[in-house]
């Protein structure tokens, strides 16, 4: 377990003062000058070397993408923009940074604007955070007031501008060129890449989007070594890291967590057991609504890391478990689902528009029972027919669910179809 | 009182007023508005899509692609139930219908007198304290029916 020395986050749960002051004594904002004083290019290669991969949910690693930015300005500026736009069901872990430790934020935008040489970050929080948005704005007012940002920041004689802006209520918003263009004041539909931001970003010029979570931790990587960050976890996977369990299990939480441990040993250390006893599990989504869903006996020695879970045909996302006990009809779970997914494509892409339809009302069927055993391979094969065939991940993760669903919970899905068709209830039906 | 488009147009050019410089300054105008009026305004969209260069369709798409930007004026106050998971598993759906019940309108609609508009919303950021709801930009955690009764006193309903 994570010794209380080796957080990043002190504050998680609010118990301590989240204004500047108290941050400071939590060791914030800590010479942040002497960060910057190591340069550019040591401080992208630190990152590089501590191996922190992007805390989004893609898990590209976060010093590689900040390598990408151009070194030298050809006249347009650079920009940082970070993603707190945090929609997804069952990820909660960025409020809870940007509630109660939002200086980790602020002062990881700084350090992570200089590493790419932008003198400008804009940080986009979706619309219903209202909590979160008073804290974070609270916090960037008072680095503002105590000349940690803005002119000659923290004396080191960079300038740097901290800009909230207020997403309006589209979770399309979280993928990153789609909050480029919202940003833009424009529709929040997902531009083609490439270019990539790094080249052509917001306003054109080149840009690096960030998750709330990689900025945050940079300052502490920095300040206590990459070698530090990069002992915990296996390798290609290290860290330490915001974990969140959700549903059935005794005491839901956000934790920070050494990467890389047993997700039996999560669930039971922090979340105090599944509901009813470990045998009382039936799934989990590993890491947010568009991860495929693993049954009981595919995780029960799992590691809860990017590389374990993507070997498990699943995906590490941004670390939030949704968990599911016995009782839970996990069909019904997965329709609820393709429901978001419908409500959420922004309707540039055809496949993606019609597709979250035809996949809700097939699995609307699924559900109830009352579709053919044939129509588990069509639902399958319209899901290939979405997967990468959109500008944006949208599609990708409106068919993943479903995909895993159909690959894992087959039988689960057949016994229905036939106790529907025989009015008999299946084996499983009848548990 | 339903305002007229002279004081419409008065307001808005002081909202695009206060933009004027501002990078992407579409979206924290519409707020701006969305905040003075209540709603974004009808007669409002040209005169944005003139102020900034923009074409009226532009400013159409962009203000009906955001869920959180309102056509038509809403009741006097509005009342925001959560519907997202969490809340819904502590009980959301039994006090949206109570509160339904009760106002007597469905999602999106406002009461007769317009008093009270009803709305849904999507995760407040609240789990921890779920059900959530919002009224009037303010959050509320912990709501059952009792407290969305006390709710409603308040507001006069």
């Amino acid at each position: 377990m994570l010794s209380d020395q080796d957080r990043i986050f002190t504050n998680l749960y609010g118990m301590n003062d989240r204004s500047l002051a108290g941050a400071m004594r939590r060791g914030h904002w800590d010479n942040t000058k002497a960060i910057l004083e190591k340069g550019r290019d040591k401080i992208v290669e630190e990152m590089k070397a501590s191996g922190l991969r992007g805390r989004g949910g893609a898990g590209f690693p976060t010093g590689l993408k900040w390598s990408f930015m151009p070194k030298e300005t050809d006249g347009r500026p650079a920009y940082l923009v970070i993603n707190a736009d945090e929609s997804e069901p069952g990820t909660c872990k960025d409020r809870e940074i940007m509630r109660h430790d939002p200086h980790a934020l602020v002062e990881g935008a700084l350090v992570a604007s200089f590493a790419m040489g932008a003198h400008k970050a804009f940080i986009y929080i979706r619309g219903e955070y209202i909590r979160e948005r008073e804290a974070l704005q609270a916090a960037i007012d008072e680095a503002y007031d105590a000349g940690l940002i803005g002119v000659n920041a923290c004396n080191s004689g960079w300038d740097f501008d901290i800009t909230l802006h207020h997403g309006a209520g589209a979770y399309i918003c979280g993928e990153e060129t789609a909050l480029l263009e919202s940003l833009e004041g424009k529709k929040g539909m997902p531009r083609m890449k490439p270019p990539f931001p790094a080249g052509a970003g917001v306003y054109g010029c080149p840009t690096t989007v960030n998750n709330v979570e990689s900025i945050s931790v940079a300052p502490t990587i920095l300040r206590r070594g990459p070698e530090w960050f990069a002992s915990f976890g296996r390798p290609n996977n290290s860290g330490t890291k915001l974990f969140a369990l959700t549903g059935h299990v005794n005491t839901p939480c956000v934790f920070e967590e050494s990467m890389g441990l047993p997700v039996r040993e999560l669930i039971e250390r922090h979340g105090g057991g599944i509901r009813g006893g470990w045998d009382n599990l039936k799934a989990i989504i590993p890491g947010g609504a568009s991860c495929p869903v693993l049954r009981k006996d595919q995780i029960e020695d799992g590691i809860m890391d990017f590389d374990w879970m993507r070997e498990a045909r699943s995906s590490f996302g941004t670390g939030c478990m949704i968990i599911m006990d016995q009782s839970t009809d996990v069909l019904k779970a997965v329709w609820r689902l393709s429901a978001f997914f419908k409500h959420e494509s922004c309707g540039q892409c055809t496949p993606c528009r019609e597709g979250t339809g035809w996949m809700m009302r097939v699995m609307d069927r699924l559900v109830k029972g009352e579709a053919d055993l044939e129509e588990i391979d069509m639902l399958f094969d319209v899901t290939k027919q979405v997967e990468g065939h959109t500008i944006c991940a949208l599609g990708d993760a409106a068919a993943w669910p479903i995909q895993g669903l159909i690959r894992n919970f087959r039988e689960e899905i057949e016994d229905r179809i036939k106790a529907k068709r025989t009015g008999r209830m299946g084996a499983m039906a009848a548990e | 009182m339903p305002l007229d488009d002279q004081d419409i147009a008065v307001r808005v050019e002081e909202i695009l007023a206060t933009h004027d410089g501002v990078e992407g300054p579409l979206l924290p105008i519409l707020h701006a508005i969305q905040e003075a009026f209540g709603y974004v305004p009808r007669a409002a969209l040209p005169q944005i899509a003139e102020g900034l260069n923009l074409s009226r369709a532009e400013v159409h798409g962009v203000m009906t692609f955001y869920h959180d930007f309102r056509e038509d004026p809403a009741g006097r106050h509005v009342l925001k139930l959560c519907r997202a998971e969490a809340c819904k598993s502590m009980g959301a759906d039994r006090v949206a219908a109570h509160a339904r019940g009760k106002l007597g309108i469905d999602w999106h609609e406002t009461t007769r007198d317009g008093t009270v508009t009803l709305e849904p919303v999507f995760c407040l950021g609240l789990c921890a304290c779920a059900p959530a709801a919002m009224i009037d930009g303010k959050v509320v955690g912990r709501i059952d029916e009792a407290r969305v009764d006390a709710l409603l006193t308040e507001v006069g309903k």
